[in-house]
């Protein structure tokens, strides 16, 4: 047995038509056409894709690796093929405005199909979610000029797109960046430069490939807020808008590395490159951003595939292998020994991983149609609450997703045992595949604290009302509901509780900013937790409504159990971390570690 | 020319069918369904008769339940370009569904009727060569390819022993086997377009057919599990093992 995974159409159907209602996108201007139809037979021949093409190669793609020579660089075997089904199917440019060649479709559409595609292919998926990026960059902040000769090509999958940040001393903290940028007598620039770490900076799948370079012009203020945007193509454009003769970049090597090794980690060097600004001189972090929250989004969605395709598998064996009886008694006591998904230990596991991938989906899906309001609504005051409320559960999905995504990989090759540590099931795949995860795209650390420095305190806490609102008045309305209360009551204490250390937070942080450090990851952690929570109690609602003898119902409110009772609680452990405060995590030393 | 194509919505085929409590047939609630695979490949050649221009018109037709228009709008996704949506809520046996394809192939007047040898959940591998029949027309069954010349179609068929190729004369009915193509995947601008393409729905009452069974399943049963092989320890004891435990061979 080895990776198993069919989309999950069933689950995903509930929360787009049941707990949330999909149809609001067709209400939107420009989403007309987009019904819950449309909408559910693209994902369902956006499943067939990812399960046929897509999961196929995942394994022998990861054994082989991209191959690095002489600066060119070829992906694994079957990636080209895929790729150009990938194309022919639409896949590219889903999101991109019409006007620029793309399908103007929502945002749902595209995270949905994402999360098949990290479940299947997270490496192979890198491509189209750095071209998507890039894309969106472009979009909302190029010159017309640009958008017209760039767009349409990265929309209908001709050319890809990179995103360049990371420089040798220089990660997180962007404002070292060294890469320069000289104005040229035509109005361009000249870059120049060292980055390395870049996805997808050189490959065979397209013929040309558009760099989206951070660099800083010669009278740069110093720091972040001297760091400019720029367009670099790997081959210029000829007249007639075709690409042309190559630009001076390069890929000097490619990483070797523990995951996603279809997926080439390229070091790429500018030699006086030809390149386009983007946005204002100074101001291209912000134009970054744009790009960023969207990958973050898209990260967190690896975390939530592969913790799917984690749990699939670990579920597939577990009824296969036989070791061992249950506890009160043989239950199969016809052949040698029972499947393992008879013991307890075995099904803590499992319904671990399925509790938060459930929970995570309802808050991913609920997320995207908030970014499509937040792009769409006919309303300004609507758009902005609901863009306010992406940008608060952005750091909280690309790292509470990624790190479960992570421990559901890794108690997915504990269900399988030694057989879960060898290769051949793809299980250890799974952990080295969702472990960059939890890196790339603002280091979940960081992410924790874009939560707490940014998030919290914008608006003075009007961020956060948008979650706690709805949140607190759902529990009110749900609390006293007798079928549901074991399921409400303690998601609203829990809740109660996030509220305490948020006050805490805010109040200790704002005269000791290491407090706020020092508590931030613990607090995304618990955010997660208690969101993750609140979907649940909303799911459950939905399937007692629904209730009709479908299974489907039933086993949604025993999950729904099972995540209150023993997934939740380790939120109060946190809230207990957080209250302690900064003092046992500064009183060393640095010389004292 | 025009081009009939009839698609069957079955059980997904990569979902592992389990049987009814009851024996009565398979359980189906709840579970995914998807085109019969032999139908897309039917599909997919369709489409591809149209884009090299060797059909005009692609016509899907399939006989069901109300779910069945799904499966014409996956069959209008991939290109076809109107569809034809025979309702009923009956069981439908080989038999019924030739007399209700017969019925609208009488109507269309297609050039080519083309469908899936088989479906893969009852597999009986019967429903194109009764439409033959009834209608008349030349049959073509397992085909692996298909040339169109001179108001002929050369067939190459997958038959035991290799391949054949028969020349018929059109209109005909031809049966496809794995081999004859590799379906697409709709892609989403014509998911999109599929949409607006009509979707004609005849009740399978009003077409003046009997549709009623003809067979009557009695049980159904999982296969029996496999069992542990042995090893033989030469040609002679296999040979005996096969004639005397085995008993296929004599
Ligand atoms: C496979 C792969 C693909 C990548 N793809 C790309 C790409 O396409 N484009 C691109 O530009 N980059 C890419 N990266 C780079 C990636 O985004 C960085 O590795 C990441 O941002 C972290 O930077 P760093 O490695 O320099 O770590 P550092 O910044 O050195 O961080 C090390 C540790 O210190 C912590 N830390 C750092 N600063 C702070 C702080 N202020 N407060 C608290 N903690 C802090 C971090 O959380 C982290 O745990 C890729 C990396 C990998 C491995």
């Amino acid at each position: 047995m080895v990776q198993t995974y069919s989309a999950p159409l069933r689950d995903m159907r509930f929360v787009l038509n049941e707990l949330l209602d999909v149809g609001e996108i067709a209400a939107l201007p420009g989403y007309e056409d987009a019904t819950p139809d449309v909408i559910d037979a693209m994902i369902e021949e956006g499943a067939k894709l990812c399960e046929n093409t897509l999961l196929p190669l995942n394994r022998p793609a990861d054994e082989e690796g991209c191959h690095y020579e002489n600066g060119v660089v070829r992906t694994p075997q079957g990636y080209k093929e895929a790729y150009k089904t990938f194309v022919d199917a639409g896949w590219t440019g889903v999101t991109l405005s019409p006007d620029y060649g793309g399908k103007g479709l929502p945002q749902l559409i595209s995270m949905v199909f994402d999360e098949m595609v990290c479940s299947t292919n997270l490496a192979f998926g890198v491509y189209p979610l750095l071209t998507n990026g890039a894309a969106a960059v472009i979009e909302l902040h190029a010159a017309e000029a640009l958008k017209q000769a760039y767009l349409p090509r990265l929309g209908d999958g001709t050319w890809s797109g990179t995103m360049c940040l990371t420089e040798p001393h220089c990660g997180t903290d962007l404002g070292l960046i060294r890469t320069k940028a000289v104005p040229t007598d035509e109005g361009r620039y000249a870059i120049s430069g060292t980055k390395i770490f870049i996805s997808a900076g050189e490959h065979d799948l397209t013929e040309n490939i558009v760099h989206l370079v951070l660099a800083k012009l010669p009278d740069a203020p110093p720091g972040v807020r001297g760091i400019s945007l720029f367009l670099v193509p790997k081959r210029t454009l000829k007249e007639d808008g075709t690409a042309g003769p190559a630009n001076g970049v390069s890929c000097g090597s490619i990483e070797e590395k523990m995951g996603i090794h279809g997926s080439a980690t390229c070091v790429m060097h500018f030699d006086e490159a030809e390149g386009y600004l983007i946005g204002k001189p100074h101001k291209g972090l912000r134009c970054m951003f744009t790009m960023m929250n969207g990958a973050r989004l898209g990260v967190g969605l690896q975390g939530l595939g592969l913790g799917e395709t984690a749990y699939q598998s670990a579920t597939a064996y577990a009824k296969d292998r036989r070791q061992g009886r249950g506890l009160k008694g043989a239950e199969e006591p016809e052949a040698s020994a029972d499947p393992i998904i008879v013991h307890p230990d075995v099904r803590r596991m499992l319904l671990n991983q399925r509790a938060i991938n459930e929970g995570a989906r309802a808050l991913a899906y609920w997320t995207a149609l908030q970014l499509d309001i937040s792009r769409s609504h006919e309303d300004a005051s609507v758009r902005e609450d609901a863009d306010e409320l992406v940008q608060l559960m952005t750091p909280i999905i690309k790292a509470f997703f990624t790190d479960y995504g992570f421990e559901a990989t890794n108690l997915a090759v504990q269900v399988h045992g030694g057989h879960g540590y060898i290769r051949e099931h793809g299980m250890e795949q799974l952990v080295r595949d969702a472990r960059i995860s939890q890196i790339y795209e603002g280091a979940n650390g960081i992410q924790a604290l874009d939560l707490v420095g940014r998030k919290l305190p914008r608006r003075a806490g009007r961020y956060l009302r948008h979650f706690f609102h709805p949140a607190v008045a759902f529990i009110e309305e749900n609390k006293d509901d007798p079928e549901l209360a074991d399921i409400v009551g303690p998601v609203g204490k829990a809740l109660g509780k996030l509220q305490t250390a948020t006050l805490v937070i805010a109040q200790r942080g704002l005269g000791d900013p290491e407090e706020a450090g020092a508590a931030a990851s613990d607090y995304l952690r618990m955010f997660g937790l208690v969101a993750v929570g609140y979907m649940w109690c909303q799911m459950a609602k939905c399937a007692r409504d629904k209730q009709n003898g479908d299974a489907f119902y039933d086993t949604k409110l025993k999950t729904a159990r099972f995540y209150v009772q023993k997934v939740l609680p380790d939120s109060a452990g946190l809230f207990l971390k957080i209250m302690a405060g900064k003092g046992a995590v500064m009183a060393h030393g640095a010389e004292e570690f | 020319m025009k081009v009939l194509v009839a698609v069957k919505r079955t059980i997904d085929p990569n979902v592992k069918v389990r049987v009814k409590s009851d024996q009565t047939g398979v359980e189906t609630a709840n579970v995914k369904m998807a085109m019969n695979p032999f139908c897309e490949i039917a599909v997919e050649e369709a489409v591809r008769m149209k884009e090299a221009g060797s059909a005009n018109e692609v016509v899907a037709v399939s006989a069901g339940a109300d779910k069945a228009q799904e499966t014409l709008r996956t069959a209008l996704a991939m290109g076809a370009d109107r569809a034809v949506h025979i309702v009923t809520e009956a069981e439908l046996q080989p038999l019924a569904v030739a007399r209700l394809l017969k019925v609208i192939a009488d109507e269309e007047q297609p050039g080519l009727v083309i469908m899936g040898k088989q479906a893969i959940d009852d597999d009986s591998n019967q429903t194109g060569q009764m439409l033959a029949a009834l209608l008349g027309w030349p049959q073509a069954t397992f085909a692996s390819e298909i040339e169109f010349k001179d108001g002929t179609a050369d067939v190459t068929r997958e038959i035991d022993g290799g391949l054949e190729t028969l020349n018929v004369n059109l209109p005909a009915v031809v049966t496809t086997d794995l081999r004859l193509n590799e379906p697409r995947y709709a892609s989403l601008p014509n998911i999109m377009k599929a949409k607006k393409k009509p979707i004609d729905r005849r009740e399978a009452d009003a077409l003046g057919v009997d549709i009623s069974p003809r067979l009557a399943i009695h049980k159904v049963e999982e296969p029996p599990k496999r069992e542990a092989g042995i090893k033989v320890a030469d040609v002679a004891e296999l040979v005996a093992k096969l004639r005397d435990d085995a008993k296929v061979i004599g």
